[in-house]
């Protein structure tokens, strides 16, 4: 009976169903994301080395690679490192936003993961509901919402000036990087707070109470046993908040508007809607997928790992 | 023990390892304050009977629907993207989770270099940011793709092309998390594959699908980038675009009662969903059964 079951699952697919039989059920989205994902690629690499249409200036993409025209890639090349760089400064500009905005996230997001993974109790399921409240809450209502409480005449200055810590109105949203730095750090901090917690929520505990009878007081705990076991957590944490940050520039837009602090997402986003720049924002586009290729590839690899070791 | 504590370089009060830790709970609650309070302070504004976002002027509908011209209700751009919102994210739902499902079974039984190359453009697709996809797909419907004007069509298929991962990572995940062992048991005793694929374990991926929706829907609400770029005009710019087109143009209470509106929306759509999660789980409760962290795990 045994047998002649597994003998038959042995063959599900070959005798029972056609080969294609299952590779059918994922067809539909496969090509759904062949035909509007991956080929746009190429549309992208045959738009930023195409030409522009000299009357209405609007990009020519060049389909066969053997004709691409490098002169636009060149360009922007040029002007992001050579000696008249004026694309230089937005692009280490993002790079210390970014670096900056995560950083100040883990500051933040692992006390708070910490907190309620080991000591919440029976508030858990409150705190994750509180926790999570910001998924639901649109983007654009909370950056609204600060745009309202950093105006000349919002909250923040009349808090300010009321108890007469600055004499008058701080203009916080005409181009400082602070700015747009915590308004970056308040968008995207809960999607590392929940990576964080689950990642510190998996820890066992008896190991944590291991290190405590061999003698190591809270903080060797935490240094020794915690936070290497929480290293995944944290790198993933800060890969799935810094990707989205990199393509960001909305939050910018809002909070700034300000050239002195635009990115490399304003870069993008700019030259799109501007005639005749059309082939300068698909090659911003392609340098931007080069540089996140190396983290999002390693964000997907570290979710291959976890989904293996969960199989078994 | 005296040996361990008299090693401690703390004080007495530091030596009771069950002492609650104040500082990291004052912390969170400051944390959940900056969190949720700007954004209740914009909620209550759109209450506002004035036309200011930070003086309080009295309570009032004004801006959702009394004021004959400014109000949600009235202003045809308003009301417009409220529509262009709820129907996108409606027809994304309905076509993206399915897709997004069937991809997840398929993958999951067909082995290989294609199955993996696919699995692995899926998973790219999750993490690549959006403006990356929204221009490049701006670029296929400008000059590959072209019979596809730029509105709701472009933007519904901008949007399911991103959202369609989210349904599949959830379901595998729910799938590892079943095992094998209930549909061989259902083959076993005489089930076709496809059999022990619709009446064992589909049911036990509904929770899994219903909260795939849920998010599917919940983010469409919240997109930003993508509708924006494969809008054609004004009239299909929804509540996200008007937000940001807005924000920094003098707007009126209007706009937060249109923010207020969407929160609304997703709040009331996780209620429905918790409460479809629990009815779909309802086999599997032990004790006092699924939490609602659990629903938000499953997100």
């Amino acid at each position: 009976m045994l047998r002649t079951a597994r003998r038959r699952r042995a063959k599900d697919g070959g005798v029972w169903y056609p080969r294609w039989f299952w590779p059918s059920f994922a067809a539909p989205g496969a090509v759904w994301l062949l035909v509007l994902f991956a080929v746009p690629f190429y549309v992208v690499l045959s738009v930023a080395f195409g030409t522009v249409d000299p009357i209405f200036r609007n990009p020519v993409p060049v389909w066969n690679p053997i004709q691409w025209y490098p002169g636009t890639f060149r360009d922007v090349l040029g002007q992001i490192f050579g000696t008249n760089a004026f694309l230089g400064p937005p692009f280490l500009r993002t790079f210390l936003y970014v670096a900056m905005a995560s950083a100040i996230c883990l500051l933040i997001a692992y006390p708070v993961a910490y907190y309620v993974a080991r000591y919440a109790g029976r508030r858990r399921g409150m705190l994750l509901v509180l926790l999570i409240a910001p998924f639901w809450i649109s983007y654009m209502m909370r950056m609204l919402a600060w745009v309202n409480l950093l105006g000349n005449d919002g909250l923040v200055n009349r808090s300010l000036t009321s108890l007469h810590l600055v004499g008058h109105p701080v203009a916080w949203l005409s181009g400082r990087p602070i700015t747009v730095v915590l308004g970056l750090v308040y968008g995207y901090i809960p999607y590392m707070i929940l990576p964080l917690f689950a990642g510190l929520d998996r820890i066992d505990t008896n190991l944590l109470e291991a290190a405590r009878d061999l003698g190591a007081n809270r903080a060797r705990t935490f240094a020794r046993v915690t936070l290497p076991l929480s290293k995944q957590a944290i790198l993933a944490g800060m890969v799935i908040v810094a990707l989205p940050m990199f393509g960001d520039y909305f939050t910018n837009d809002l909070l700034s508007g300000s050239p002195k602090t635009s990115m490399i997402g304003n870069l993008i986003d700019d030259s799109v809607g501007t005639p005749g720049q059309g082939t300068n924002a698909a090659v911003l586009v392609l340098i931007l997928t080069v540089i996140l290729i190396i983290p999002m590839l390693y964000y997907v690899s570290s979710t291959g790992r976890a989904t293996r070791e969960r199989s078994g | 023990m005296s040996e361990v504590a008299a090693r401690s370089p703390m004080g007495n009060r530091f030596r009771n390892p069950w002492r609650k830790p104040r500082i990291l709970e004052s912390f969170i609650w400051l944390y959940l304050a900056w969190s949720i309070l700007p954004v209740a302070i914009a909620v209550l504004f759109s209450f506002n009977a004035g036309r200011s976002r930070s003086t309080w002027q009295g309570f009032s509908l004004r801006w959702y629907f009394k004021d004959p011209v400014l109000s949600v209700w009235h202003d045809p751009n308003l009301h417009t993207a409220l529509f262009q919102t709820l129907r996108l994210a409606a027809l994304t739902t309905i076509i993206a989770v399915p897709l997004g499902v069937a991809f997840a079974i398929g993958i999951d039984r067909w082995r290989g270099r294609i199955a993996a190359t696919f699995n692995f453009q899926m998973l790219l697709s999750f993490v690549m940011p959006e403006l990356i996809i929204g221009v490049t797909l701006l670029f296929v419907f400008a000059n590959l793709l072209s019979f596809v004007h730029l509105g709701t069509k472009a933007q519904f298929l901008g949007l399911v092309t991103f959202q369609v991962s989210y349904p599949v990572i959830i379901v595998r995940a729910r799938m590892l998390s079943i095992g094998k062992e209930y549909e061989e048991a259902a083959m076993d005793l005489g089930a076709s594959p496809v059999q022990a694929l619709r009446r064992v374990l589909l049911p036990l991926l509904y929770p899994a699908i219903f909260a795939s929706a849920v998010l599917v829907f919940a983010d469409v609400i919240d997109d930003f980038v993508i509708v924006r770029y494969l809008s054609s005009d004004a009239s299909t710019e929804p509540m996200a675009v008007k937000i940001f087109n807005s924000a920094r143009a003098s707007p009126t209470p209007a706009l937060n009662a249109l923010a207020t509106i969407m929160l609304t929306t997703s709040l009331l759509l996780i209620v429905l969903g918790y409460v479809g999660y629990r009815f779909s789980t309802r086999g599997e409760r032990r004790g006092a059964g699924p939490g609602f962290g659990d629903f938000a795990a499953e997100l």
